[in-house]
């Protein structure tokens, strides 16, 4: 059984990933404590309680997301999200700073703890530490791992995998990644974001549009054709006498047709990357990911996805590292 | 505890790019001969694939640095991607020589032993760096997003521990299971042909306005700007820091070390310094906004 893990960066997004058949839905506060800290966004500890009974009434669960790093001497809005989690309810914590996960495992023994993929933990050596030190239970894995080492790892830990099946994709390791501080002073270790949107202008010249980052143009194309969001791993360089995305092109993640695999190599649960997007991709999202898993376990084969084609960025997808060739 | 302006150290860290083992050992026999350094980091941190051809030359020219009274410190891999990269963290720390730890694997094999904590690990506060102080951290070297005034509040509250800052060179920023090297020249990580040695401080990539903004390094992304910090001793040490980092480049390192020492030791001003510093650089820009909380890429006078 492969447990379905939706976005909500919005009691309407939880409520609707829930009726679309999300096993379990994460969300976080509205503080710099969640890697998504984007205005309009996010749950007080009220909304977060009435969320929590919305779904264990519909029979799926609530992850709280507490998965930035504590600010140096300002531990204590990390703590007391710990402690929120805790009183409201959240069937588990998504955490990525030690101290945080030291903190939960000592008040709150008996709390569910995840390995936020901010955490970088890829190897068995790394995931055995979290898991030893503070009974981490489940672990997110870097967007860096073929299926074939996927299953290799499983075979070698005791903790439950959860890996990101669609959705925005980082090219770098998460939780590893400077680039948005170097180019913006706000990074998501830091504050939550990455290349964050007030930072962001477009602009028409001549025949061709652009993009930039903090000013610097990363993004360009001739009109007409769609100009991607200019975060700074699927930016356009100029290389030498070439120009092109020297990091990864404009796409998005898509493992619906790995599925069989995914369940082949013991992954427990699937995520789907978005609190940022609107309740009615969210609600499309997990709708299609509920069919194709419904039908990979059940034995019915798999089915046309072209709804989710059409939500990837810039129409365009990838299977990412999954497959060994993406290197 | 403010540490004595003139103990203010100078330490190098690992070399970030593949060098050949000739150079390599050119390199750090100049180093254990002429530079004011204290510690040396020595070790393949960046691609594990490298090991095997750098191996024996840093294991000479860790005999030889020591030779010559450095401190040396074995650094491990910041991702180890396979069972055998997986197994060298292990490896070193059963030499018995001093560690520093990049990857949160390698805490399982430390039975205590003293280590370094590394840039590369998420240390972002006092708590987290005490956790590392009770499994035996002696020194950590900040991260270099973070701002001075974190590092300040984290040096302060564990005083007992030796505080490093990334003090020169390109800013290890980010790290991928892609090589770009390889993707770059039409290859994958797996056929990569090692064409990252033909950049012997990363290539660097502009902005469609052609400003050189970033510069690849295999699977690594470092800014094409370099971290100078140019505080002085006494900053320095009332940040509660107690040793400089430097970066290895393809420059004649021992003049920048010199120059480092000379400010520290004042016999320069930070203005004199910088100019200096700079003309060492092949037209290098140089950049410090991480330290005050700001863009990385900004150089902020302080």
């Amino acid at each position: 059984m492969l447990e379905l893990v939706s976005p909500a960066g919005t009691p309407a997004s939880l409520k609707a990933a829930v009726q679309a058949g999300a096993d379990t839905v994460y969300c976080g506060l509205r503080d710099e404590t969640n890697a998504r800290n984007f205005p309009g966004l996010n749950f007080s500890a009220t909304e977060l309680a009435e969320g929590v009974d919305f779904a264990h009434r519909h029979g799926s669960r609530v992850l709280l997301a507490i998965n930035t790093f504590a600010r140096a001497g300002a531990g204590i809005a990390w703590r007391s999200a710990v402690d929120i989690a805790a009183q409201y309810g959240a069937d588990a914590i998504v955490v990525a700073d030690i101290a945080v996960l030291d903190y939960a495992a000592q008040t709150y023994p008996e709390m569910r703890l995840h390995l936020s993929v901010q955490a970088a933990a890829g190897t068995p050596e790394a995931i055995e530490f979290y898991a030893s030190r503070f009974g981490v239970r489940r672990v997110v894995l870097p967007r860096t791992l073929s299926i074939p080492e996927i299953r290799t790892l499983k075979n070698e830990v005791a903790v439950e995998i959860e890996v990101f099946a669609f959705g925005g994709l980082c090219v770098m390791i998460e939780g590893k990644c400077d680039l948005s501080s170097f180019v913006t002073g706000r990074s998501p270790n830091l504050s939550g974001v990455c290349s964050p949107a007030e930072c962001v202008t477009y602009s028409k010249d001549g025949n061709e549009r652009s993009a930039r980052l903090s000013g610097l143009t990363i993004q360009r194309e001739q009109t007409g054709k769609p100009v991607g969001y200019p975060t700074i791993c699927k930016g356009k360089f100029r290389d030498g006498n070439s120009v092109g995305h020297v990091f990864e092109d404009p796409v998005s993640l898509n493992t619906v047709e790995l599925l069989p695999d995914l369940i082949d190599a013991g992954v427990t649960a699937l995520k789907i990357e978005g609190r940022q997007r609107g309740k009615a991709y969210v609600e499309q999202v997990t709708r299609e990911f509920r069919t194709a898993i419904d039908a990979v376990t059940s034995g019915t084969g798999t089915c046309d996805h072209a709804g989710l084609k059409s939500l990837a960025e810039g129409h365009r997808s990838t299977t990412g590292a999954f497959r060994k060739s993406w290197r | 505890m403010a540490i004595e302006a003139s103990k203010i150290e100078l330490s190098l860290g690992p070399v970030y790019f593949n060098w050949s083992p000739q150079k390599l050992e050119d390199f750090y026999d100049r180093i254990a001969n002429e530079a004011p350094i204290a510690r040396v980091h020595i070790g393949e941190i960046v691609c594990g694939k490298r090991s095997p051809l750098n191996a024996g030359a840093l294991a000479r020219s860790a005999e030889r640095l020591r030779q010559a009274g450095k401190t040396v410190v074995w650094s491990g891999l910041i991702a180890p991607v396979n069972k055998r990269e997986r197994g060298m963290i292990r490896d070193l720390i059963a030499t018995g020589d001093e560690i520093e730890v990049n990857e949160m694997g390698g805490m399982i094999h430390l039975k205590g032993q003293p280590f370094t904590a590394g840039p590369f690990l998420n240390l972002y506060n006092e708590n987290a760096l005490a956790l590392m102080a009770r499994l035996g951290c002696t020194r950590w070297c900040a991260r270099v997003e973070l701002p001075l005034n974190s590092i300040r509040t984290m040096a302060r509250a564990l005083p007992t521990l030796g505080t490093e800052l990334f003090g020169f060179g390109r800013l290890p920023l980010a790290h991928s299971g892609r090589c770009y090297h390889a993707r770059q020249h039409g290859l994958t990580k797996d056929s990569c042909q090692y064409v990252c040695d033909r950049d012997p401080d990363g290539a660097s990539i502009e902005t469609l306005d052609g400003e050189p903004l970033l510069a690849y390094n295999g699977v690594q992304t470092l800014s094409h700007s370099l971290q100078v910090c140019s505080m002085n001793a006494k900053a320095l040490s009332e940040a509660g820091v107690c040793a400089l980092r430097l970066s290895p480049h393809d420059i004649d390192m021992v003049a920048v070390a010199e120059a480092f020492r000379d400010h520290l030791d004042g016999k320069l001003d930070s203005e004199a310094f910088v100019s200096r510093l700079v003309g060492y650089l092949p037209g290098w820009p140089i950049s410090n906004g991480y330290l005050s909380g700001r863009a990385g890429r900004e150089w902020v006078a302080i």
